[in-house]
């Protein structure tokens, strides 16, 4: 007889005036992974944060093991064994890896707070090495790729010896072979009874791992289903209340003449002997494993970074670019796969955040008019379908898709001859995926040249029109779409001859 | 546009009303506070403050800091009547007084940009880096037997429709100072590179230019002060301005302004700094020692400051 370790009844929520759960059930049972679905802004996180006790809960039971609870800080949830990972990563990069993985539950001897230092490093490598990988327990976090500080995430969680644990898009970051690594640990964790709330939006991972699926819409609960009895389509129908068709719009390869040529150029470290060419119209794929060079290669034609050597025309006359705003005034946009670190300024609003790669346009003699200003802001947020209270609201209150909208505004105002998008659908919902992807199909039909770099090789098959592979800083392949598959991309991504 | 401002008044409204609090509790207790005579004084005295911090705003909203200004304000002062001294054109005098102040804030522009130091390291070098010149300057003496001539008295000491000089020019420099910010690329820029100076670079914008004349505009101003204080002293004092950058980012601050750069404004940094003086100015008028003036200084703008945290939290 399965038991539930959560159940959770009806739970209500507000913020002010706006309503994000509106009664939600849920139940976890022991040795289960239970996926959570929905939509950005679909209160999957909320629902988290109220089972936590970092959002109080407006009305609604929470039972953990049968026992009526209300937790006033996730403290207390941690003593119960609910321990959480949380999409943004908790790492304090100038501590080291193994000073993380204790932050706060350091161990001492006895009650002296002198460090058991040597113990803490052994149990560090012991943790990671039961998700597969090796860190060096004295390395700053700082130094480790995104993927890595999630690792320590994970077995700092891990490590607490919880009988539920909470993952929110723990995924995200990770390359194939670590992803790998983390389901076998789920597998392992399973089988000794620790119950799994999943967050993901990657469906095949769902399908994967999964016994159960709770998808949430808007808020309201929809249906709970075993993952045997259901599928990828019908899911993705009940998380948008419609059916969305295929998954990746019909693209019309419309190519024109080349538009950049980039020859040979490095930097040393990052990438090396780069050479490639984009034309009129078309979408370039960029695929690859994280840490291959793919940003440090657009960031350097962007003029955010420095290359040595080789050349780079547009249009057949050779570009000179030294700061993005040379690359700017050529009609060169870049998206980064950054969003709040590089590509929006959290604390200002739509309208800011938009007009910022637009201040020439509108403004006269320096001078910002308003009227222009709040026209562009309109059309775009309209164009984009942007989901906010209006252009003033602060672009840190939005969801990732609605947030990921106003990025590309801001750049679709400069009207670029070539747009670089960088993990362009990266924690972005489901309905926003294809929003972006129709944008990117009309951009090309009007002759813009794309460039995206993308981790998901679905999407790297279902927009491309040629697939550029780049390992460990080269071209490992330069695919045409009717020639490519996920294996000849993860064969040249990985070296494989 | 309407949003942001009411928040921005919000912001500041504790400052408001600690300043109206304060306004209230000094005429109850001294009958000369509101008097005009004294309301002129008080604002005389603040405008010196006020022009330096007007700067310090920029500055701060681009998410640094500038510790020379006292010294910049006696070094380019000690400059002006140097030049007053010998026998100069006292406008060609005070123009050259107001570019070499902003040639030391672009010094500080520099180092912070180009060399990438930290504000705090940079200014605090050049602060006593600006000293030191100053006391070379003035071989640690005052320069005194400057000019009589009406342009400079009037500039420290004048009037104009019976309002004191300085404090027409510490109103000019609010009114454009509030008009670049709000309505110009350049303050959009200000606001942008504090509130993420990465996305603001990849959006195409050159924040070392920004930040360089943000420093510029700082040591102008603070020029500009020094000037003002020449003037009124018909001297300019080796040790001028000391310790003013602490009630320059004690006016910011009280003003709403977010140490951490991107949110902050000019109306809030006027009432910090009417606060600061009114303050001066009142306990002056009460008698109380110089030695508890500070204290009560101190406390005030950590209650302010606590306040803040209390509303934003």
């Amino acid at each position: 007889m399965e038991q539930s370790i959560i159940r959770i009844e009806g739970i209500k929520k507000s913020f002010g005036p706006v309503e994000v759960l509106k009664g939600v059930d849920f139940d976890l049972r022991t040795g289960e992974v239970h996926a959570l679905m929905g939509e950005n802004g679909a209160g999957k996180s909320t629902l988290i944060k109220v089972l936590t006790g970092i959002h109080p809960r407006n009305s609604g039971e929470i039972y953990i093991r049968g026992e009526s609870k209300t937790y006033t800080n996730p403290k207390q949830a941690e003593k119960d064994g609910i321990a959480v990972i949380h999409q943004e990563l908790n790492i304090i990069p100038t501590l080291t890896v193994a000073q993380n993985m204790f932050l706060g539950k350091e161990l001492k001897y006895g009650r002296t707070g002198i460090l058991r230092s040597k113990e803490m490093k052994q149990k560090t490598i012991e943790y990671l090495d039961k998700l597969g990988v090796y860190i060096d327990p004295d390395q700053e976090a700082g130094e480790l790729s995104v993927g890595k500080q999630q690792m320590i995430e994970i077995a700092r969680a891990i490590a607490t010896d919880a009988e539920v644990l909470i993952m929110d898009e723990p995924t995200a970051a990770l390359t194939d072979k670590e992803i790998e690594a983390l389901f076998k640990v789920i597998d392992s964790l399973k089988k000794q009874g620790v119950g799994i709330v999943y967050i993901s939006h990657r469906m095949e991972e769902i399908f994967k791992i999964c016994d159960r699926i709770t998808v949430l819409r808007d808020g309201e609960y929809v249906e709970t289903r075993d993952a045997s009895t259901t599928d990828l389509n019908e899911i993705v129908k009940m998380m948008v209340g419609r059916d969305l068709g295929e998954q990746f719009p019909h693209r019309v390869r419309s190519e024109g003449e080349v538009l950049l040529q980039v020859k040979d150029i490095s930097a040393p470290g990052y990438f090396e002997n780069i050479s490639f060419d984009v034309a009129r119209g078309e979408i370039l794929g960029v695929a690859g494993l994280m840490g291959a060079g793919r940003t440090e290669i657009m960031e350097s034609l962007f003029g955010a970074r420095k290359f040595k050597g080789g050349e780079v025309r547009l249009d057949g006359n050779p570009l000179k670019i030294k700061h993005p705003a040379d690359a700017i005034n050529k009609g060169i946009g870049l998206i980064t796969e950054d969003r709040k670190g590089k590509g929006l300024v959290l604390n200002q609003t739509i309208r800011e955040n938009m007009a910022l790669t637009n201040l020439p346009h509108v403004s006269q003699n320096k001078i910002i008019q308003k009227k222009r200003e709040q026209e562009l802001v309109d059309r775009l947020m309209k164009r984009l379908n942007v989901k906010a209270t209006g252009p003033e609201q602060t672009v840190g209150s939005l969801s990732g898709g609605n947030q990921q909208k106003v990025v590309i505004g801001k750049w679709l105002g400069i009207q670029p001859k070539l747009l670089i998008l960088d993990e362009p659908t990266r924690g972005v919902d489901i309905g926003s995926k294809k929003e972006i992807y129709h944008i990117m199909n009309e951009l090309t039909s009007f002759g813009v040249a794309i460039i995206m770099i993308s981790s998901e090789l679905p999407e790297v098959l279902g927009m491309s029109d040629r697939i550029l592979v780049i390992h460990e800083g080269k071209v490992g392949a330069l695919l045409n779409r009717d020639e490519a598959d996920q294996e000849k991309i993860m064969h040249a991504a990985t070296g494989g001859e | 546009m309407k949003h942001k401002s009411l928040g921005e008044w919000m912001q500041t409204l504790g400052s408001m009303i600690g300043l109206l609090l304060i306004i209230i509790i000094l005429s109850v207790m001294s009958d000369n506070f509101l008097s005009l005579g004294n309301i002129l004084n008080v604002l005389r005295q603040v405008s010196i403050n006020a022009l330096i911090a007007f700067g310090m705003t920029f500055v701060i909203l681009t998410g640094g800091i500038d510790l020379s200004v006292g010294s910049v304000l006696a070094l380019a002062g000690a400059l002006t009547a140097g030049m007053l001294a010998s026998g100069m054109d006292p406008v060609l005098a005070v123009l050259i007084g107001l570019i070499a102040g902003a040639l030391m804030g672009a010094f500080n522009g520099l180092i912070i940009t180009k060399g990438k130091v930290a504000p705090f390291i940079a200014t605090l070098a050049t602060m006593t880096i600006f000293r030191g010149l100053t006391l070379v300057y003035t071989d640690g003496r005052p320069v005194t037997g400057l000019s009589d001539s009406f342009f400079f008295e009037m500039i420290g000491k004048g009037y104009l429709f019976g309002i004191p000089f300085p404090v027409i020019l510490m109103g000019a420099a609010f009114i454009i100072l509030v008009f670049i910010l709000r309505k110009t690329t350049f303050g959009r820029k200000v606001y942008a590179i504090g509130g993420n100076e990465s996305a603001s670079i990849l959006s195409g914008i050159k924040s070392d230019r920004v930040k360089i004349w943000v420093y510029s505009l700082t040591g102008m101003l603070s020029a500009l002060a020094g000037i003002i204080l020449t003037s009124r002293l018909n001297s300019a004092q080796p040790n001028a301005g000391f310790t003013y950058e602490l009630d320059a980012i004690a006016a910011v601050v009280l003003g709403g302004t977010s140490l951490s750069g991107g949110r902050g404004w000019l109306v809030g940094t006027l009432v910090g700094a009417l606060i600061i003086g009114v303050l001066n100015n009142g306990l002056n008028l009460l008698n109380v020692s110089s030695f508890y003036q500070q204290v009560v200084k101190g406390g005030v703008i950590l209650l302010a400051v606590l306040l803040d945290r209390k509303k934003s939290a």
